[in-house]
């Protein structure tokens, strides 16, 4: 099937710069250097990176390989629908501005470095605590194996089939490289990679939807084009939306936004910020990435213009660009998607294995953990969480890990009463929180289940049928739960379980 | 100042309202640039929302 020669110079190309980034990796554990057998260092690069590092590190982390696949493969196969990510990419950052600043105040405030960590402190509830946690790393889990799998795409598009070596070989290695410098270096690994990665990455791009559209004749021929395949493919497909792809497409793009920073790699990001302003602008500038996710998004417009003809969708983008550059760019594109798997694959661990460490196995296996304890047990686990991941590539069908990432979304929106809610107001109670959070995770995992795994549930009202998320349906279960369900916890027990912030613990501390 | 400032915020919807209801935008006319409207709407309110964040964040300290 791997249909891709072997080309050595996209190769060299491609290994130059991957060991370049190995090299950064190791380096990285003595830029800012501090104590990296305290958690906060290891996990958060001691909360001291600043605006710019920031907006690197949230951005190599948020705009996966796998977006930078799945997006263009969604467009080239059903075209407008796959554009949700844009108006996804848009409501999310206001969201962060009114929230995450508030999140970062309290979480300094009192030490803390999971956003279970917050929920604990704020409820007093381990129990809530704790389903916080396992909804982060059960969604972490398959996120982290489609990076895995956005690597493989690339590998195959390289073709390094030809090479002999067996289709494991160069993701076990890929993966050695990534576990080991996460361990030695924790956050500021990934921290120093994304100024690379992401500068490879606006090249590749900006040279992609420069150079192809003139090769093809403008964008215009190429939406025209784009039609035309699309005419001939029938179904729910073209430039625009079809009048049933409404409330799909801005249910899909609302519930995203919603879940983005619920989850634990968005949080660990943004924790590892120096400070509330920081954070703010960044969600002021980070909307650039935007831009670029929705320029990745349209090359699957070009891919079918360029009579790309691939049966799987996610091969769509790499043999754009094989076809359009001379290999050594080939190459040079090649290692910024592969970079680019790298960056919130180690971040993604790095957050699964705080939580792990902070919330569970600190929570209920060894309440007297030192701090060197605790930052090894979260090195280990983050090693542990991405051989899960990679076993689940290597044996695993892929379906397996994009089912899974599904479902990982619609479970993150279910701790937004507890984490959102709970940074405005504790009205509602922790173990109201906690029957929501039960009623949610249930009725969304049973209708995408029902739906085939798919996001979408059609819920019908006065005759008509529309497609909601069903990430949002199950969180309005989740609502009406903890609000009912309130003041009948108030009524068996009149006083709530202890809080342990206060009102200016969210505000921005007054320089002194 | 600040008492008269705190409506600001409140123009982060804007965006929303923009975009929650597609069939506003769903078009092909007008093109700009060779892209049709659907998109060139969906890429300027990215730079929109941007703009009314760094004005909310600037009224912030003022």
């Amino acid at each position: 099937m791997s249909g891709a020669k072997l080309d050595w110079t996209a190769l060299g190309v491609f290994v130059f710069f991957f060991a370049l980034v190995t090299v950064l990796g190791f380096v990285a554990a003595r830029w800012r250097r501090g104590d990296l057998s305290q958690l906060h260092e290891w996990g958060l690069g001691g909360r001291r990176f600043g605006a710019f590092v920031t907006w690197f590190l949230l951005g190599g982390d948020l705009y996966t390989a796998y977006t930078l696949i799945a997006v263009p493969a969604l467009v080239y196969a059903v075209g407008a629908y796959g554009f949700f990510a844009m108006p996804y990419t848009v409501f999310v950052y206001p969201i962060v501005f009114l929230t995450m600043p508030r999140l970062w105040n309290v979480c300094r405030k009192h030490g803390w470095i999971t956003s279970a960590d917050f929920v604990e402190g704020r409820y007093g509830s381990r129990g809530l605590a704790l389903a916080v946690a396992i909804t982060g790393v059960l969604a972490t889990m398959p996120y982290i194996a489609l990076q895995l799998v956005g690597l493989e795409v690339v590998f195959e598009a390289m073709g390094f089939g030809a090479l002999g070596i067996g289709k494991e070989t160069p993701l076990l290695i890929a993966f050695v490289i990534l576990a080991l410098y996460t361990y030695s270096s924790g956050l500021r690994a990934p921290a120093l990679i994304a100024f690379i990665k992401d500068a490879m990455l606006y090249i590749t791009v900006i040279a992609a939807v420069v150079i192809i559209p003139i090769k093809l004749g403008g964008y215009g021929a190429v939406f025209a084009a784009a039609e035309k395949a699309f005419a001939a493919k029938g179904g729910d497909t073209g430039v625009i939306l079809k009048p049933d792809q409404y409330w799909p497409f801005a249910t899909l793009a609302l519930g995203s936004a919603f879940a983005l920073f619920l989850y634990p790699h968005a949080t660990t990001a943004t924790l590892s910020a120096n400070g509330p302003d920081t954070i703010r602008r960044n969600a002021v500038w980070l909307p650039a990435y935007s831009i670029l996710l929705g320029l990745i998004a349209l090359l699957g417009y070009m891919a079918l213009a360029a009579h790309i003809d691939v049966k799987n969708g996610s091969m769509a983008v790499p043999a754009l660009i094989n076809a359009s550059f001379p290999p050594w760019f080939a190459g040079f594109c090649f290692a910024a998607i592969a970079l680019g798997a790298l960056v919130p694959a180690a971040i993604m661990s790095i957050g699964a294995a705080n939580l792990f460490t902070r919330n569970i196995w600190r929570a209920y296996v060894n309440d007297r953990l030192t701090d060197a304890q605790e930052s090894r047990i979260a090195k280990n686990v983050s090693l542990l969480v991405k051989f899960g991941a990679l076993l689940a590539v290597l044996y695993l069908p892929t379906k397996f890990a994009i089912d899974l990432q599904l479902l990982g979304g619609i479970w993150m929106l279910q701790i937004f009463p507890a984490v959102i809610c709970g940074l405005f107001t504790r009205w509602l109670r922790a173990p109201a929180l906690l029957l929501g959070w039960i009623a949610g995770m249930a009725l969304g995992s049973a209708l995408a289940y029902h739906q085939g795994l798919k996001p979408v549930y059609a819920v019908g009202f006065g005759g008509q049928h529309y497609g909601i998320y069903i990430g949002l349906l199950a969180l309005v279960a989740n609502f009406i739960v903890a609000i009912v369900a309130t003041p009948v916890a108030a009524m068996l027990r009149r006083e709530p379980l202890p809080d342990r912030t206060q009102i200016h613990d969210y505000e921005d501390a007054v320089p002194d | 100042m600040r008492r008269s400032r705190r409506w600001l915020p409140l123009i982060l919807l804007i965006p929303f309202v923009a975009l929650l209801w597609p069939p506003f935008y769903n078009r092909i006319d007008p093109t700009i640039a060779g892209l049709p409207f659907f998109y060139a709407w969906q890429f300027a309110w990215i730079a929109i929302t941007a703009v009314l964040t760094w004005i909310v964040f600037r009224g912030r300290r003022a």
